[in-house]
């Protein structure tokens, strides 16, 4: 038995495993894999579809006109002096980013199976690729939002610029439930048929169709529990001059951060099991 | 210098009532049911069983030594790769690895089939842990490996399993990881590629990398690596020269499973007729053997005792292959026995089964003893030997020059007759370019 010579890294595989600021650091190593991964979805994400990208247009305006026809005109939902549809629309395009990286990144280790069983990397690194691959679907849904907002002539405000910080914090959100049910997936297969259910629940407990002034003012910092009212709320203030979201954004960002923690907490801790029980 | 360094390596496994996934509801009422069971004792599930995939393997890896890893399948190789690999991580003891490792235990990892080949260059290097710049510098390389230049912009699905294999091994093979983990991916492609894939392997040994190859292809281990492993039941059985080590597989019938006895009668599968004492695989020089050369005939020996005299018996055989295809059964009609009374005594037969004839893999024997008319099963032996058919790539076999997969049941070396009309007359100078060869 002799010793390694050091001048080369030593990787050392035991029971133990490795220290959390070492898989962390692993984790940043492979942003390059995390982006190849990213693209990868996107690119495929349409491939053999007659549409294309055009459904990244489409869902939310069906889902829109929707929303405006039996809600809007026919149950009389306020909208806080903004037309139904622009107001709709808005708070639909962060929610689809959402749902979308959430149910891609919690069924992402199962969908990449392969890839975890015969290949070592930082597991983390697919479902978070999976959260990302739904910016573009969102980029695009967008524009469209751009091209309504002209329509009905409403300006965005000058607050446009705080958007991106909304985007992260939605995607934000979809890590934080996602990489923890990515990783209760790898063990209990109930995941998939809970994610429909919970995307449905979690959109109507968001005001997407409705806005939070519904709730009595002493309620909403507690509606920003749900991270997604602060979110859509956000974006309204932000796009469309809406009330600003005042302290439900902050509660939203709260649970968003210890969310995440807690979830990547599971992750790592389990993360090294996934290959023997997947 | 170490390359590898493997220290009480053990791998547990927990079978039995667990299943690899597991739904919630089954573990809520594990859960429920589980103070019930405590407070009550008994009538609680049985515990779970567990294997010993590895059970305290060590050893050591010189930096730029080329090592074969052999063993049956289920003795820990598998498990062994993919710790070293750290896919899965070790119950006890640890293993230390010295620079980066690539471990290629399968051909196509990462390869999407709606991507191009040249997107799936960039996306299986970055998978298998190469950097942007990496995979930009060894581009062409790699292409001119796969010889796809022509279908660099098709979508992989399009792409022939052949060209497939090539193009995902020359990816993986320019990965130049200091330790490289290599799991029987050259199983497949054409005999002319494997030899390429072979002498790119010798090229990583000798510019002084460390290569783990794992193989049931004995000819490519010997060849390849100066040192084999041998694992069996989870542990080192032997390390040492490979052929050495080779040999010492091969004639083994390793785990027993290619010859059983039964040295106490009581115990002995049977009735008051007739009792199965040794069940046993024999090549033609007589030894026991648990590997068998595809060309050469290969015996199948019972040994049995007649207790009451004066019964027409019949040994007969069934044999399955791995997936529990059945394929053939056999029974004495040949010998002097056929349709005679045999008179109480020791008797061993032995059916010789033609070389040429079984394809390729694992054969697991059944055997019976009956008497007709009517039927009465005397004994019945279950799954009692198991023999590997084993080809290599000599070309002398029914498979010729061709490594690649090679499917049916049986392959037998058939006899081909040919006869050829000449084109026409009015070419009758190729005729004679034919004669002149």
């Amino acid at each position: 038995m002799g010793s390694l010579a050091p001048e080369l890294s030593v990787v050392r595989v035991s029971a133990a495993g490795d220290p959390p600021s070492a898989r962390l650091r692993e984790v940043w190593q492979s942003r390059e894999l995390l982006l190849f991964l990213t693209w990868r979805d996107i690119k495929v994400r349409y491939k053999q579809t007659a549409l294309g990208a055009a459904w990244a247009i489409l869902q939310p305006t069906l889902t829109m006109a929707v929303f405006t026809l039996f809600l809007g005109r026919l149950a009389r939902v306020p909208s806080d002096g903004i037309p139904y549809p622009v107001f709709a629309f808005c708070g639909l395009l962060p929610w689809q980013l959402f749902v979308y990286a959430l149910t891609g990144s919690a069924n992402s280790l199962v969908a990449n199976e392969r890839l975890v069983t015969k290949v070592y990397f930082p597991r983390a690194v697919v479902p978070l690729s999976a959260v990302l691959a739904g910016l573009v679907d969102f980029l695009i849904a967008f524009l469209a939002l751009l091209v309504l907002m002209a329509i009905y002539r409403v300006a965005p405000t000058p607050a446009i610029w705080t958007l991106p910080l909304f985007v992260l914090l939605a995607l934000a959100a979809a890590t934080a439930v996602g990489v923890g049910l990515a990783a209760l997936n790898v063990r209990f297969r109930d995941v998939r048929y809970a994610l429909p259910f919970l995307a449905q629940f979690w959109m109507i407990a968001t005001p997407i169709a409705y806005p939070s002034s519904l709730l009595p003012e002493a309620w909403r910092p507690l509606y920003g529990l749900n991270p997604m009212a602060g979110v859509v709320e956000g974006f309204r203030w932000a796009l469309l001059g809406a009330a600003p979201p005042g302290p439900m954004l902050l509660v939203s960002t709260l649970v968003v951060v210890a969310g995440l923690a807690a979830s990547l907490a599971y992750f790592a801790r389990v993360e090294r099991g996934f290959a023997d029980v997947i | 210098m170490l390359a590898v360094h493997a220290a009480d390596l053990a791998k547990r496994f927990t079978i039995g009532r667990r299943q690899p996934y597991r739904t919630f509801r089954e573990t809520v009422m594990d859960a429920l049911g589980a103070p019930f069971h405590a407070l009550f004792g008994s009538g609680g599930r049985e515990p779970d069983e567990s294997v010993w995939a590895l059970d305290g393997v060590s050893f050591d890896v010189e930096a730029g030594e080329v090592v074969g890893i052999i063993g049956r399948n289920g003795a820990g190789k598998s498990t062994l790769l993919k710790i070293l690999s750290r896919i899965t991580h070790p119950t006890r003891g640890y293993v230390e690895l010295r620079g980066r490792v690539g471990a290629l235990l399968e051909v196509g990892t990462g390869f999407h089939p709606e991507l191009t080949g040249r997107e799936n260059i960039s996306l299986s290097g970055a998978i298998l842990g190469m950097r942007r710049t990496e995979i930009q510098r060894k581009f062409d390389a790699i292409v001119a490996f796969a010889e796809i230049e022509r279908f660099l912009d098709t979508q992989v699905k399009h792409y022939s399993s052949g060209m497939f294999t090539r193009l995902a091994f020359s990816v993986a093979a320019h990965l130049e990881p200091e330790i490289l983990i290599v799991d029987e991916v050259l199983a497949v492609g054409d005999a002319s590629f494997q030899r390429k894939c072979l002498n790119k392997m010798e090229d990583v040994g000798r510019e002084g990398r460390t290569v783990l190859f794992v193989s049931h292809n004995m000819s490519a281990v010997t060849r390849l690596c100066p040192r084999t492993v041998l694992l069996e039941q989870g542990r080192v059985l032997r390390d040492g020269p490979s052929h050495e080590v080779v040999s010492a597989y091969l004639r083994s019938g390793l785990g027993t499973t290619a010859a059983r006895e039964w040295p106490e009668p009581s115990a002995a599968p049977g009735d008051a007729v007739v009792r199965l004492r040794a069940v046993r695989i024999r090549d033609e020089a007589g030894a026991t053997t648990a590997a068998a050369n595809i060309r050469k005939p290969v015996g199948i020996e019972l040994d049995f005792e007649v207790l009451e005299g004066g019964q027409r018996l019949v040994p007969n055989l069934h044999v399955f292959n791995e997936e529990g295809v059945c394929v053939f059964v056999a029974s004495e009609v040949d010998s002097p026995w056929h349709r005679r009374r045999r008179p109480a005594g020791r008797y061993v037969t032995t059916a010789w089964i033609p070389g040429n004839l079984l394809a390729e893999g694992t054969l697991i024997v059944t055997v019976a003893i009956s008497t007709m008319d009517p039927v009465t099963v005397h004994l019945l032996e279950r799954d009692a030997v198991a023999f590997q058919v084993v080809d290599s790539l000599a070309g002398d076999s029914a498979r010729g020059d061709y490594a690649g997969p090679f499917p049916g049941v049986v392959r037998p070396m058939l006899r081909w007759e040919t006869s050829v009309a000449p084109a026409g007359a009015d070419e009758p100078r190729l005729a004679s370019l034919e004669r002149a060869r």
